[in-house]
């Protein structure tokens, strides 16, 4: 991140009546960075994005875009500008004067309007449809449209709504490198805001994950999926096995685990006083399956799944809780009610507070 | 089942016949040669040229047609700014109260409507002419083109409002430019409505109309007292045609954008 964020959020509140959508959040986007806001549907990142766009204002706290504070400033003034999620096209206009609209707002010549619209159509890969109505444009199509115009007035930071959710599978992994390539050439900062966590994970550079109008964990990708800050971000971003328990004795750097309801004990790289409740954190993949074996929990597979390029297993161990386990590769799962080990090397392992 | 559908398709007819068969009647009897209206002498167009030459008619019928065109004007201009304020104007004080009185006067008597505007003049002491038969049927039509216009307003989604913000536009331009194009047609269908609502009123008009502002309904119907004359079917059917062609515009033009809203 740059010396001088472009966005800063200081202690921000913004409620509705007794809900708090988003609570106290402190928060910094800097130029040129692909951000994403992600988390599950009411948890605030959509105000969040609104607040920066002016359609709220906080009831506590200060946003600055550049240094100024943007209290008073409204949407019309501020130097964002945004993709909605329903791409909100103006039905009445062809393309080209959607896509031209907000330079005809600055006042801009003719000449110069047509000239960006132009470039801006080639940018999208949507040559020759200036003259369509958004009507006659396909799904895609039309979300490029959107894009456009929201980058038509060369803003400081694109706010995308959801971008993508209305597009189908094969198009949205398309449009997210689409967007990863306009986002770098450009070198404008971009604000992707998500409930899909691959689509974070794949295009943004940092991740704040949200929860009930709070900032979870703010990090790079790698990082909050490998050191995951809580439960609730271990769970929301991939697949996790939590193993709960006390720490019985500490060697090295390394503790060991006594596993409540299993006569136990696993070794994990973590820190933790002895004695103390810990939930230990690993990933399907980083989780070892054997069938023969003197360590490692004991436990019975309830099912197996072939993916293609992963397999999936559950197994259930002997307290009843069931652990995830996927493995890269072709080599075979065991059979649906084998006894397996399943166990995981100490570095897999994460705490996560309780 | 052929049963049932013959007594639908009876049902529909007799239906049908019930509202339209006096208009027909009337209508075709505007083409009767005699001068007697219940007597059938021929067809014959001589009511509509003598029509042209009955001067009361034609000042009645210019009057009511500049009443209709300025006051439907006004209502739609005033009606227009009343649903933008109930549909956009978030939850201010007292929106429930205002949203439905708007509607009140949709179901008032007219002769209620009528009587209450004849006091209000009386009271300050306007004299009564074209103006306040205007001023009145403004009142009545505005509340239709609320209706109209703040349904449509409804419809429209908000973030197209907020997108032309975001990309620059005032309140004011983002209205200008996005929220009223597309809510056009429904204002000119408002309009259509309030024009008709003007031009064949006579329970308001007849409270507040003056000396030399009688309206073509008023004009007719107080000549039907003395007997209808073949003239009076003329100038009816030409009235019907009117009406029915403005309705067919309206129709069509809110078919039209609704089938380019949808898609």
């Amino acid at each position: 991140m740059s010396a001088a964020p472009l966005i800063t959020f200081e202690h921000v509140t913004k409620r509705y009546g007794a809900v708090t959508a988003v609570d106290d959040v402190s928060l910094e986007i800097g130029a040129g960075e692909f951000f994403a806001l992600l988390g599950p549907s009411g948890c605030g990142k959509t105000t969040l994005m609104r607040l920066i766009a002016g359609f709220e204002t906080p009831d506590a706290g200060r946003i600055l875009i550049d240094g100024r504070d943007m209290a008073d400033m409204p949407p019309h003034a501020r130097p964002v500008n945004m993709m909605f999620q329903s791409y909100a096209l103006f039905p009445h206009m062809d393309v080209a004067r959607n896509i031209g609209f907000g330079l005809a707002q600055a006042g801009q010549p003719k000449a110069a309007i047509a000239a960006r619209v132009a470039e801006l159509l080639r940018l999208v890969q949507l040559e020759g449809l200036g003259a369509r109505k958004p009507d006659q444009l396909s799904g895609g199509q039309r979300q490029r449209v959107a894009l456009a115009r929201a980058l038509a007035r060369k803003p400081r930071l694109v706010l995308l709504d959801e971008p993508l959710a209305a597009l189908d599978r094969k198009l949205r992994e398309e449009t997210q490198f689409e967007l990863m390539r306009l986002q770098r050439e450009l070198g404008t900062a971009f604000m992707l805001v998500t409930h899909d966590q691959d689509e974070a994970m794949v295009m943004a550079h940092r991740i704040a994950v949200m929860r009930a109008g709070r900032i979870e964990q703010l990090g790079a990708p790698r990082a909050i999926y490998e050191v995951p800050a809580s439960r609730f971000v271990a769970g929301f971003i991939g697949e996790v096995n939590l193993f709960e328990g006390v720490v019985a004795r500490v060697e090295d750097g390394l503790a060991f685990v006594r596993l409540n309801g299993l006569n136990a004990l696993v070794c994990a790289a973590v820190e933790g006083a002895v004695g103390a409740s810990v939930t230990l954190a690993v990933r399907p993949e980083r989780m070892l399956l054997e069938l023969v074996r003197d360590e490692g929990l004991p436990g019975v597979v309830l099912d197996s799944a072939y993916r293609g390029d992963t397999q999936v297993a559950r197994v259930r161990l002997a307290n009843g809780s069931l652990v995830r386990i996927a493995r890269f590769g072709a080599a075979l799962m065991p059979e649906r009610g084998a006894a397996v080990r399943v166990s995981f090397a100490p570095d897999a392992a994460r705490v996560l507070p309780a | 089942m052929k049963q049932s559908s013959f007594v639908r398709s009876a049902a529909l007819l007799f239906g049908f016949a019930f509202l339209y068969a006096p208009i027909a009647l009337l209508v075709i009897y505007s083409f009767n040669a005699s001068r007697l209206v219940t007597v059938w002498g021929g067809f014959s167009t001589r009511w509509y040229g003598s029509l042209l030459e009955n001067d009361q008619l034609i000042a009645s019928a210019w009057i009511s047609l500049r009443i209709a065109l300025v006051s439907a004007l006004i209502a739609t201009i005033v009606g227009t700014c009343a649903a933008i304020a109930l549909a956009r104007f978030g939850r201010f004080r007292g929106r429930l109260a205002f949203s439905s009185m708007i509607y009140a006067p949709l179901v008032m008597p007219e002769v209620i409507t009528g009587l209450s505007l004849l006091l209000l003049f009386v009271a300050l002491d306007i004299p009564r002419g074209f103006w306040t038969v205007v001023v009145a049927h403004a009142t009545l039509g505005m509340c239709f083109v609320a209706v109209v216009v703040h349904a449509r307003l409804l419809t429209l989604d908000r973030s197209l409002e907020e997108a032309a913000m975001d990309l620059g536009a005032t309140p004011g331009g983002a209205l200008l430019r996005v929220t009223l194009p597309l809510a056009a047609p429904s204002i000119l269908a408002g309009y259509a409505l309030a024009f008709i609502l003007s031009i064949d009123d006579v329970v308001i008009a007849s409270f507040t109309s003056g000396p030399g502002s009688t309206t073509l309904p008023m004009r007719i119907y107080s000549q039907v007292r003395l007997g209808v004359t073949p003239e009076i079917n003329a100038v009816s059917t030409i009235l019907i045609g009117m009406v029915a062609l403005i309705l067919a515009v309206g129709v069509l033009t809110s078919l039209r954008s609704d089938a380019s809203v949808r898609d």
